[in-house]
């Protein structure tokens, strides 16, 4: 007790500390930024928690964090309710993610199209019979209503609701723990939770490879320059949401992100560099606060 | 010895409100509960809330708000683990209270009572990695995240409780009881069914509903183990989402003052009332059968 008070008397007085709270697809790649950034900047301290997409909005709603996560943009009902207590939400994106489709490593089905996805998810096909596989009820794992992941596969793929039946997971690890037993299962999971350190899927799953189209060829997430030429089709934006234009060091820690070597940050951890039209986007948030600097 | 009557009457008063505390803590709980769950019927009808097994609340369409196949799954998983720790749990308080020999009961009535203490997570994970893979290998299924597994997992958590207070029961039963029951010429057996149950009745039926009670509330172990479906279970081995993982799940996220919100309270007082329901199902046991013997 008595070391911790003497340490904290140690501590400099510009020390600032910043939260991220959100996303769980976001956590290990913010987590990985935050640490490098850390180990240059001995003066700020960075937390970085899950929850979900959801609960990060809500906690940057709440004025609880200063960095919400979200691996989807915000709603509308979440902007009236933060305009409604005067917080404004700046959109930054400062990674891309490749959603891959994972099932058991017997599967022996390789591909899928964009509307067999759908399907499958909204139990429309509901044995692997009808997609040339083994003569086994489907079953399906995804997130839980506050995942961005589960929002953005509902909106975007299914334009519908999940079939009832389909298992709500606490997170994308624990989705790839159960794929990894469940021999008539697929599930949804960033593209990093796939990828071993060093390079390679993990043992014990298979990743389907997706078509966008019965005539298309099909394409696997894990392949780098599918997702750069945009042959895959189920990539997604990943958000940083800061309450006003950042300051500071929390501006900075957001620079550092977009900055080169967070983009490499950023790939080594299995998640893509932004797109041209995502760094115009921030680009432009970025000019906005230092033409305002500048005219102060 | 006025000050000593003084000081008698304020001690009686403070006694008396540190009682009344709880009373109203216990009222202010379920007065928000109903206060905010009442809101929800506002938009959804109540033959929807309880007669619908659709919950939907952040929907891509319409949402819904049906709770009959999470009020369903809450009772199923209940029951399960009951019908698993009630006969374990009460053969084991028997054997504590009138088999064990001193030396054996010292030891083995700390070591359950420590399995109370085990965090309700571990219990779960407990669950993920080595109950649901044991269920799938036995049964054939494809995965063991399913009614089954909570049932089971909640039984394990429901036992140290059962035991305890079964036990303490059986054991306030005065030795006299015993000695003439074998003054008569029966036997271990016979004593212990027809004698030292029947007398500790009422103290088994707390136990047992002290073990309905904490498997009911408990919310980590089962929103890890049971998959969390909302469909309408057909059996053990479907998937489950208890009311309690249901409000665990949605409340980080929800906007406060929505109609997501309030339902969610809702959920809560269906809760309360059924543990208010099993508490006075069993004062109304205990009593009755208390003056048998």
């Amino acid at each position: 007790m008595i070391a911790l008070l003497g340490s904290c008397q140690h501590l400099p007085e510009d020390y600032e500390s910043i939260t991220l709270k959100g996303s769980d697809t976001e956590v290990n790649v913010a987590l990985a930024l935050a640490e490098y950034y850390m180990a240059d900047e001995t003066t700020v301290s960075i937390a970085v928690t899950g929850g979900g997409s959801g609960a990060g909005i809500a906690a940057l709603i709440n004025g609880k964090t200063d960095i919400a996560n979200s691996s989807r943009p915000i709603k509308k009902e979440e902007l009236d309710l933060a305009s409604a207590r005067s917080i404004a939400p700046v959109p930054f994106i400062f990674a891309v993610d490749a959603l891959a489709f994972i099932v058991h490593q017997d599967m022996e089905v390789d591909s899928l199209t964009l509307d067999q996805i759908a399907q499958l998810f909204s139990g429309k096909i509901a044995n692997w019979r009808e997609l040339g596989g083994p003569d086994n009820a489907v079953s399906l794992y995804g997130r839980q209503s506050n995942s961005g992941t589960f929002v953005y596969l509902r909106d975007s793929i299914l334009k519908t609701e999940y079939a009832a039946h389909h298992k709500q997971m606490n997170g994308n690890a624990q989705i790839v723990e159960a794929l990894k037993s469940d021999r008539a299962g697929i599930g949804y999971v960033g593209v990093g939770y796939i990828l071993k350190e060093g390079g390679g899927v993990i043992a014990g799953i298979k990743t389907i490879k997706v078509k966008s189209d019965p005539a298309s060829t099909a394409v696997s997430p894990v392949e780098q320059s599918a997702i750069a030429n945009g042959a895959y089709p189920v990539v997604r934006p990943l958000f940083q949401y800061t309450n006003g234009m950042p300051d500071g060091k929390l501006l900075e820690f957001i620079e550092f992100g977009l900055s080169p070597k967070g983009q490499q940050i950023i790939t080594e951890n299995g998640y893509y560099p932004i797109f041209q039209a995502h760094k115009q986007h921030n680009e432009q948030l970025l000019n906005q606060y230092y033409e305002a600097q500048e005219s102060h | 010895m006025k000050l000593r009557k003084a000081i008698d009457q304020l001690m009686q008063g403070v006694f008396l409100s540190a009682g009344l505390t709880a009373v109203v803590f216990l009222l202010g709980i379920f007065g928000m509960l109903l206060f905010n769950g009442a809101k929800t019927f506002k938009e959804v009808s109540l033959a929807e809330f309880f007669g619908s097994s659709n919950w939907n609340p952040s929907a891509y369409g319409e949402p819904s708000f049906g709770i009959l196949s999470m009020l369903v799954s809450t009772l199923m998983v209940t029951a399960g683990a009951m019908l698993i720790a009630i006969p374990l749990g009460i053969g084991t308080a028997a054997y504590l209270s009138e088999v064990a020999s001193p030396k054996v009961r010292n030891w083995l009535k700390p070591t359950i009572e420590l399995l109370a203490g085990v965090p309700s997570v571990a219990v779960g994970f407990i669950g993920i990695v080595l109950v649901a893979p044991a269920i799938a290998k036995v049964f054939g299924l494809s995965n063991g995240l399913n009614a089954l597994n909570g049932a089971i997992l909640l039984a394990v958590m429901a036992l140290p409780t059962i035991i305890t207070v079964a036990e303490d029961s059986m054991r306030a039963v005065p030795k006299q009881f015993r000695e003439a029951s074998y003054a008569l010429g029966a036997n271990g057996w016979t004593t212990l069914v027809r004698v030292v149950l029947p007398a500790s009745f009422s103290g088994i039926i707390a136990a047992i509903i002290l073990g309905i009670g904490r498997a009911i509330g408990e919310t980590m172990t089962v929103l890890m183990a049971t998959g969390n479906a909302t469909a309408m279970p057909n059996g053990f081995f479907d998937p489950v989402r208890t009311l309690t993982a249901t409000i665990a799940i949605e409340l980080g996220e929800v906007a406060y003052g929505t109609n997501h919100y309030y339902s969610l309270f809702g959920l809560g007082a269906v809760l309360f009332v059924i543990s208010l329901l099993v508490n006075l199902l069993a004062e109304k046991l205990a009593s009755k059968f208390r003056y048998k013997l």
